[in-house]
């Protein structure tokens, strides 16, 4: 038999097939079955309306019905009014509409509204064939679906017999006669009230579900949809009986083949936890099955008055046993009880460590195989971890007390010993990795940012660790991590490495880190990986082939890189600097002054709307465009949860002012000379001549098509020798001062969520605020774009004129021009920011970077660069071919 | 030999750019001007619908390059050949000659070419694009429920325009450039009331626009909400075109293609508008991205949008000679 599908569409698509779940249409725009709704329209309040709107789509209705059916409305006006402020709701508008109405007119002024495939609701063949066929006609052409009515000119089917004569009649004519798709035909075969006390109604049900059965199988392509909350009409006021009559309804209107239908999701109970007592009764009169059916149900509705569905904070785990009390606040994340509970676990069983390796083990592992089917996402399961610190810190004095009695003892899988390298102050995503793999019953040694090899190494050697995990999230660290591993052969040692963040790569791993090391070197992408790999690096059994492996990957990772880096091709430096765009000299905007200005302490309320949330997401580990993460049906409310703590603790740290924000901007003269920009100032603070004037940049290389620019930011300041006097910016901002107490209070207190949490929105105030500061450069500081007017969301996505690249990312990945940057704006006294060895800023929620202004000017990445620009680049800062070598190693395009 | 039985033949190909083509001439505000237009009050530089009558000359050669680059299908010089396009230049009276002419000239280009090479008959299609004004978006940002244009409006422009086409001899009508849905479903309803009236059927051509790297229109719809709203008509073939580059647009076509059971076309930009707003895709270049879909089966019908330029439709060609084209599945709508 040939397939149809009823395919609809809002933005998105909305696919049934016979697989497909029953589609749940919601019913609340409906101004003749809500009061509120129709009160809304009439008053004019249509943000009000387009919020019952948003409302349905967020609790899950996959189609939302919208009726204007009111005698005192102007129904074709509210339609079309309604459905266009929908279109620009992209929320609510990405589920398909169906236009609800009894009045033809009405019908077709939605139609000519709706950009997706809409399903009309309704057409019957109530007034003859004629008007049927030439509304069906119209609705094809206008391209909708269609809810036939079971209704024709002798009025509404009431029997079996008759609901199947009228819905195969009206196939007919729809499939022969107007070729309609069928899969776009969907009945209505009228739920009528059950229970109501007349005889005549005893069917109503079981003939609804008989028809459903006989369209099923004998219309092909068609479907049956209808208003649910119709069966129930005669229980009104009593919602327990209600609830459980729909959702029996639903149950065995879906087993026969329906399909779609309107429901309020509110007025349902789940089919499994409707009382068997109640159930039996429901299903009596829905199915007819016995004669006093109706009366033995109202009798007992009395008993069940009153009950319905309220939502009540559950506290019945409470009533459980410690064990389960235990595993449920792990699981669960609630730490409201967890001393007392410890306590009790502990006078109940021999001894304290009986309480880490019974109860609290068994549920972490509980919370470790969840997170790892993915059934838990990262900010779960480090509020199960605090919830296990707290614990494991209120047993320690009652250990330590036992230790003193019958010595050492180690229960846990293995000892890690964790650090950022050298230079470098990013912890957010190592910390992460700690608590996991904490939560895994790993010991952490954590030693914390910028810790040099050789204390690495002694702590290792000291404390006999499993494995050594390094992070690092600026280019230089890569370098640190090849030291270590030198190191770590050097000393003979054996224990695995392993190599995490944000700029470390599988690749980089296994060409620069993995060869100098003969112990496993292993990089991990994020923490829900680390857990399997160190499991299986320090396996007893399987520990050794593992490193085998390992060595093996690894090296036919080495041998993909180097085929594929063969066909790169790099123009010469001279070629490519022979294309690079000219400026607009005729045009130069003089900023509003020269040299330098401190912002102290800048309004951090005024920031929190320039942030932008989706890196905040990707912190922990939750993939997804904000806001749009929130209606992901997996991490959707997670990803809420989590954001709403963000905001709650963004709330305390504006109010108390917890952090502070400063910034330094500078404008200076400047003109390019090659691929450098010389700047000069009266007011350069170190020395104003030579070399600490001029930045360096480098120049794009990698072969492009003809007529394309090889791109170097110098490019975007003109060039001296047109004579022409410009100008180039520099920027540094950090929100995070008054950071350390912060974080220290929350480890103190075992509460790792808060301490990344802190971190992650410290970063994120730092972005907002260079986007801020870069915004007020461009309309008032150097104020070339004064008349701009853009929403955060172009912010995010850069459409405005000029940039602000970074030091250290892809225009100009040369950390060391960090150096000039700082000199020139003195940022390491006028706003306390700080360069480590490596150039990395602390406090580390801070972005550095330099403004150009130009029209031309734009974001690109400098990608691989070529020898012979190298050793020049080299010679134009005074330093030698090597010490480029080391700092631009990921921008290399040779060996 | 119809359209439809080539098609599962071969791989066609539709002609390039119009408007890149013309700009090489310069054209000046004389060169819009027609004898009776002489002494029209607003300046007509740039409405290049207009050349159809004031220099056919050119739109005739332009036809004729891509024709003999290789093109089976040249499409009428009648983008924005709609009263409401034309409004902006006060010609809305001018509709129904302009549709009319530049069918007539594409008509006589393709019937000389088709005489020549009767073994690869040439094909006219009527240009329908998306109009000006868009009718489920509002151009007022403080009025979101506001609309510049109405589904009523657009059926009337559009059946004047189909009407026009079809009088001046195009062979089949081509919906492009959609970037607002709702406009293209009041083209193709306007389309089939024109075929009720006249009492026969073209072939009908849609093609989407992408706009932004997330897969939507304009208007926001993905690509595959897109097709499922415009599939209730018969059509010859839906597919995409402008906006981004070839490679950019294969992820895009591959849920077309999966999808649907029209035939698929696409008619890409020449890459992306560089700095100075100009497009630098080599035809090589093009050539090889567009290769890519032909192995992949994805193609029936492919040419050029903005920037491509005889050249690019002939190295399309020749790759699309050496590929079979898509094969259409045989379920579901």
């Amino acid at each position: 038999m040939k397939e149809y599908t009823l395919k609809l569409s809002g933005l998105e698509p909305l696919i049934v097939t016979p697989e497909s779940n029953f589609i749940n249409v919601g019913e609340r725009t409906n101004v003749t079955g809500s009061a509120k709704f129709l009160k809304l329209i009439k008053d004019g309040d249509y943000d009000g309306a387009l919020s019952v709107a948003r409302d349905q789509v967020e609790g899950g209705a996959q189609i939302i019905d919208v009726n204007m059916d009111e005698g005192m409305l102007d129904g074709a006006e509210a339609m079309t009014k309604f459905l266009n402020l929908i279109a620009s709701e992209p929320d609510i508008s990405r589920v398909p509409v169906m236009i609800d109405s009894s009045k033809w007119h009405i019908i077709e002024a939605g139609l000519k509204v709706v950009q997706g495939k809409c399903v009309v609701n309704s057409i019957s063949l109530k007034a003859g064939e004629e008007e049927f066929i030439y509304q069906a006609k119209l609705i094809r052409r206008y391209g909708a679906a269609v809810i036939v009515m079971a209704f024709d000119e002798a009025g509404q089917a009431d029997s079996y017999e008759r609901r199947i004569e009228i819905c195969e009649r009206a196939y007919r004519i729809l499939v022969e006669k107007v070729k309609f798709y069928p899969g776009d035909i969907i009945f209505d075969p009228n739920i009528f009230p059950v229970g109501t006390g007349m005889e005549e109604h005893r069917k109503n049900a079981l003939d609804f579900f008989r028809a459903t059965k006989w369209i099923r199988t004998n219309l092909p392509g068609a479907h049956v949809s209808g208003g649910v909350s119709n069966v129930s009409f005669s229980f009104r006021g009593n919602n327990a009986v209600r609830e459980a009559m729909h959702s029996a309804f639903l149950y065995h209107a879906i087993n026969e083949g329906m399909d779609m239908g309107i429901v309020n999701p509110a007025m349902l109970e789940v089919y499994d936890d409707i009382p068997k007592e109640l159930l039996e009764r429901v299903e009596d009169v829905l199915l007819d099955r016995r004669d006093d059916a109706t009366e033995r149900l109202l009798e007992f509705a009395e008993t069940v008055k009153q009950k319905g569905k309220v939502e009540v904070v559950n506290e019945e785990w409470r009533n459980g046993t410690v064990e389960s009390r235990l595993s449920h606040a792990l699981v669960k994340g609630i730490v409201d009880f967890i001393d007392a509970d410890t306590e009790e676990a502990r006078q109940k069983l021999p001894k304290p460590l009986d309480v880490i390796e019974g109860p609290l083990m068994a549920g972490m592992n509980i919370v470790g195989d969840l997170f790892g089917a993915g059934k838990m996402f990262l900010p779960q399961v480090v509020k199960s971890a605090r919830v296990m610190k707290k614990a494991v810190a209120y047993l320690m004095p009652y250990m330590d007390e036992e230790k003193r009695k019958s010595g050492n003892m180690s229960t846990n899988q293995g000892r890690i010993l964790m650090a950022t390298v050298k230079g470098d102050v990013h912890d957010i995503g190592k910390n992460i990795v700690g608590v996991v793999m904490a939560c895994n019953n790993f010991e952490i040694i954590d030693m914390g940012v910028m810790v040099p090899t050789e204390k690495i190494l002694a702590k290792a050697i000291e404390e006999k660790v499993d494995v050594i995990g390094l992070s690092g999230l600026i280019t230089p660290s890569l370098d640190e991590m090849v030291g270590v591993a030198k190191e770590m052969e050097r000393l003979g040692m054996k224990i695995p490495l392993l190599i995490g963040g944000a700029t470390t790569s599988r690749v980089h791993t296994a060409v620069k880190i993995d060869p100098h090391y003969s112990g496993s070197v292993v990089h991990v992408i994020d923490a829900s990986k680390s857990v399997p790999v160190v499991q299986s690096l320090i396996s007893k059994e399987f520990g050794e082939a593992y490193h085998k492996k390992l060595k093996v990957d690894y090296a036919q990772y080495r041998e993909d890189y180097k085929n594929r880096k063969r066909d790169k091709n790099f123009v010469s430096i001279e070629k490519a600097r022979s294309t690079k765009v000219n400026v607009d000299v005729a045009n130069i905007v003089k900023p509003a002054f020269t040299g330098t200005k401190v912002f102290e302490d800048y309004p951090l309320e005024d920031l929190r709307k320039y942030i932008d949330w989706t890196p905040f997401f990707a912190t922990w580990e939750l993939a997804g465009r904000y806001p749009k993460i929130f209606d992901d049906a997996i991490i959707g409310s997670e990803a809420k949860k989590l954001f709403d703590d963000a905001n709650k603790m963004l709330d305390e740290v504006i109010s108390k002012k917890l952090l502070k924000a400063k910034a330094v901007i500078g404008f200076w003269e400047a003109n390019s000379v090659s691929d450098d920009v010389i700047v000069s100032s009266s007011e350069t603070n170190v020395s104003s001549s030579g070399v600490e004037n001029t930045f360096h940049f480098l120049r794009q290389q990698s072969e492009k098509a003809d007529g394309q620019h090889y791109n170097c930011l110098a490019d975007f300041v003109a060039p001296k020798e047109t004579g022409k006097t410009d100008y180039m910016g520099g920027f540094a901002v950090t929100a995070g001062i008054g950071i350390e107490p912060l974080v220290e209070a929350y480890e103190k207190d075992h509460d790792d969520y808060h301490s990344i949490m802190i971190k992650a929105i410290a970063d994120r105030l730092a972005e907002a605020f260079a986007e801020r500061m870069h915004e007020l450069v461009r309309k008032e500081y150097w104020g070339y774009a004064s008349s701009e007017n853009l929403s955060s969301e172009d912010l995010i996505k850069e459409e405005y004129q000029g940039i602000r690249p970074a030091p250290g990312y892809p225009a100009c990945p040369d950390h060391t021009e960090k150096r000039t940057l700082f000199n020139l704006l003195d940022a390491e006294n006028k706003i306390g920011l700080h360069l480590t060895e490596n150039f990395a800023m602390y406090p580390a929620a801070a972005v550095s970077g330099f403004y150009f202004a130009h029209p031309q000017s734009k974001y690109f990445g400098l990608g691989k660069i070529a020898k012979d620009q190298v050793e020049e680049y080299a010679k134009r800062k005074g330093e030698s071919v090597e010490w480029v070598e080391k700092w631009l190693a990921p921008n290399l395009g040779y060996e | 030999m119809n359209i439809t039985d080539i098609l599962k033949e071969r791989i066609l190909v539709l002609d390039g750019a119009m408007g890149t083509m013309i700009q090489r001439h310069k054209l000046e505000e004389e060169d819009f001007r027609t004898e009776a237009l002489k002494n029209h009050p607003y300046p007509l530089k740039g409405n290049n619908d207009l050349l159809s009558l004031s220099r056919p000359d050119i739109i005739k050669d332009i036809h004729a390059q891509y024709y003999a680059a290789g093109a089976d299908i040249a499409e009428t010089n009648t983008f924005s050949g709609t009263t409401i396009a034309q409004a902006d230049y006060h010609l809305e009276h001018l509709v129904y000659e302009l549709n009319f002419q530049s069918a007539k000239i594409a008509r006589e280009v393709a019937d000389e070419f088709t005489a020549r090479e009767p073994n690869k008959p040439r094909f006219v299609a009527g240009s329908m694009g998306p109009t000006n004004r868009t009718a489920s978006l509002s151009p007022d940002v403080n009025d979101p429920g506001y609309r510049a244009v109405t589904y009523d409006q657009l059926v009337t422009a559009y059946k004047e325009q189909a009407r026009a086409l079809i009088d001046g001899g195009v062979d089949l009508l081509l919906v492009e450039t959609i970037f607002d849905t709702l406009n293209a479903k009041a083209a193709l309803f306007a389309i089939e009331e024109v075929f009720d009236e006249i009492g026969k059927r073209y072939p009908v051509m849609v093609s989407g626009t992408i706009t932004d790297a997330s897969g939507r229109t304009l208007s926001g719809q993905t690509t595959e909400a897109f097709l499922i709203s415009v599939s209730h008509i018969p059509l010859l073939s839906v597919g995409l075109n402008c906006a981004l580059g070839a490679s950019a647009l294969r992820p895009y076509l591959q849920v077309l293609s999966h999808n649907s059971n029209f035939m698929i076309s696409a008619h890409p930009n020449a890459g992306l508008p560089n700095e100075m707003g100009a497009y630098d895709e080599s035809p090589e270049y093009m050539a090889q991205q567009i290769e890519e879909f032909m192995k992949e089966g994805l193609i029936n019908i492919i040419g050029g949008c903005c920037g491509t330029t005889p050249p690019h439709i002939k190295a399309i060609a020749e790759v699309a000679a050496k590929y079979k084209p898509r094969v259409v599945g045989a379920t579901g709508q």
